[in-house]
């Protein structure tokens, strides 16, 4: 079974993360640029998978020339190779433009599922699965906290509000995995050593056969108009416990008419 | 008036509609007339037609087939993207759910569209508000190409009633083949709970690692309750197996935008910030002063959740 899971490197979501105020993208040159936390849980079950059907796993991520970091991070997990999807015409491009990209990639590369964590963790928007399946034609189990692969068909719990839905589909298809699935492994020393020498093929629009007016900031389906830091909230109260902590918070309540 | 079309987001239980739809409702008014939009199984209609009437829906539109249910997601792309062709709409207008949130992405490939997710308000000329980074960041963004679509974000806007003439149009069902690839088999309810749900509630009360076991989230549903409150956990919490990551708020968990959220033995890591930050009142309660979580917090006490909560609990419940 050959497997493609979409990595993105984001800017760390433990560290102060802003916009760049020259064309309101996200700020990643200044930014503490890591893995996506989501896709380690991607990536490891991308590896449970291949352990127990054997074939390979391709990493894919589109991004500026400094995402190697991102890749390399999921070929010392245990990922065969990588392709580099990096053109300067890509910058500033929405989810939509973002999802003719990744669908192009995977175009020329054979797979039996596609695997992605459930969202980034700059963007958020997490519909990348509905979107490559509306794109490529194959369906998509979006949300999974446990897969489970028999020949070619799939079934996956969409984890929901109190519970979740069970789903099933036939491969080629996109999976992808909230943090409950699993649990990443760390990469081994002689992972991280064997990753130096593991394939990264960098490809460009033109390698893609996409037209680059197609992709970037100004063909954008929508656009950020303007952004501002959330006010900081005004210094509230804070008082110590003696006994009349409780008196005080809920006299507080109170005098919010909240009880 | 130019009309727009909004989702309508049903119970899964048969109650009606989420208040979401309300909320949606009451947004779409300032793009045009809001025509409301209900695919489910045959009968669906039926239950929702006169709260969709009450929050200003001048139209409605019923695609009911046993099909909509049975896959996921996209047969509802289909039938939207075909009511897009049919009515050309100034707007769409989703419930920011994970499906709401899938249905609105398929629908802007299939309509050369733009859309953007979990805003929080749209003003008359289009423009969304959205919160990016953890609430640091507010956004304005405009769809530029073909419909704006919107995903609305839970507890953002305050529904209002408003009375609509609920015109009944049948819409003709004819879910393809390509949107039939992934089946839902099964709706499984684990957590049946008699609080409100986590994203809906007014109120939120929330337990971190300073809660240090399982048993003694207790309090915390003590006090949850006395104020009619939906409990959540921070990532510790759950990752220390206190609480089910259903009620996780944080970053890799639920955002939560409540008029209250009580954060009790919880620091305030930017992991958890990232759920709750843009509550309208916070209120903390922790045995560390330093915790980042008084920097948010309107009222805090600094003291021991196991005395001051339990008092709380009691004094709140007396007053009833």
């Amino acid at each position: 079974m050959n497997i493609v899971v979409l990595v993105k490197q984001v800017p760390d979501s433990g560290s102060e993360r802003a916009l760049d105020s020259s064309d309101n993208t996200v700020a990643r040159a200044s930014a503490d640029n890591v893995i996506n936390e989501m896709d380690e849980y991607a990536i490891e079950e991308a590896l449970t998978v291949k352990e127990s059907q054997g074939g390979e796993v391709t990493v894919l991520t589109v991004g500026p020339a400094g995402a190697t970091d991102a890749i390399r991070k999921a070929l010392s997990m245990g990922a065969d190779k990588a392709v580099h999807v990096t053109d300067d015409a890509i910058h500033g491009s929405c989810a939509v433009q973002t999802s003719a990209v990744i669908a192009a990639a995977l175009s020329q590369l054979e797979y039996d599922l596609v695997i992605c964590g459930a969202e980034s963790t700059d963007g958020q928007v997490s519909v990348m699965p509905a979107l490559l399946s509306e794109r490529l034609g194959v369906p998509h189990l979006s949300g999974a906290r446990k897969l489970t692969v028999e020949g070619t068909t799939l079934h996956v719990e969409r984890q929901t509000d109190g519970g979740f839905w069970a789903l099933e589909a036939q491969t080629p298809a996109i999976v992808s995995t909230w943090d409950t699935i699993n649990e990443p492994r760390y990469p081994s020393f002689k992972g991280i050593m064997a990753a130096k020498k593991k394939p990264v093929e960098t490809k460009t629009l033109a390698d893609l056969g996409l037209d680059p007016a197609t992709v970037g900031l100004a063909s954008a389906t929508s656009q950020v108009l303007d952004f501002a830091g959330r006010p900081p909230k005004g210094a509230g109260v804070k008082v110590t416990d003696e006994g009349d902590g409780a008196e005080k918070l809920v006299g507080y309540l109170a005098s919010q008419k909240i009880v | 008036m130019a009309e727009v079309l909004v989702l309508v987001e049903v119970a899964p239980d048969g109650s009606g509609v989420r208040k979401t739809t309300l909320e949606a409702l009451t947004a779409a008014r300032v793009l045009g007339e809001p025509s409301a939009v209900v695919l489910g199984a045959p009968g669906t209609a039926a239950t929702v037609k006169d709260t969709l009437a009450e929050y200003g829906a001048q139209k409605v539109y019923v695609g009911e087939s046993e099909d909509i249910d049975a896959y996921l997601v996209a047969p509802k792309a289909e039938v939207l993207a075909q009511l897009v062709a049919e009515k050309s709409p100034a707007a769409v207008v989703i419930p920011s759910t994970p499906e709401g949130k899938e249905i609105a992405g398929r629908l802007a490939i299939k309509t050369g569209s733009g859309f953007l997710t979990d805003v929080t308000d749209i003003a008359a000329d289009g423009t969304a508000t959205q919160v990016a980074f953890a609430g640091a960041t507010i956004v304005h963004s405009k769809v530029t190409t073909g419909t704006p679509i919107y995903t609305l974000r839970g507890n953002s806007v305050t529904p209002e009633a408003s009375a609509g003439a609920a015109t009944e149009e049948q819409v003709t069902v004819s879910v393809s083949e390509a949107a039939k690839q992934t089946r839902v088999l099964d709706r499984v309810v684990e957590q049946k709970s008699s609080r409100p749900e986590l994203t809906e509630a007014s109120i939120v009360v929330s337990g971190g690692r300073g809660v240090a076991s399982a048993e003694n989230f207790a309090v915390i549903e003590g006090l949850a309750d006395s104020l009619g409150a939906a409990v959540g956990a921070s990532r510790a919490a759950v990752d220390s197996g206190f609480y089910p990551h259903t009620f996780q708020v944080g970053q890799t968990g639920k955002t939560v935008s409540p008029q209250l959220y009580v954060a009790v033995g919880i620091s305030g890591a930017i992991q958890h910030r990232a759920g709750m930050q843009t509550s309208k009142t916070i209120v903390a309660v922790n045995k560390d002063t330093e915790a980042p979580i008084f920097e948010l917090a309107d009222f805090g006490v600094v003291g021991d959740l196991n005395t001051v909560v339990p008092a709380a609990t009691e004094q709140i419940t007396a007053r009833k």
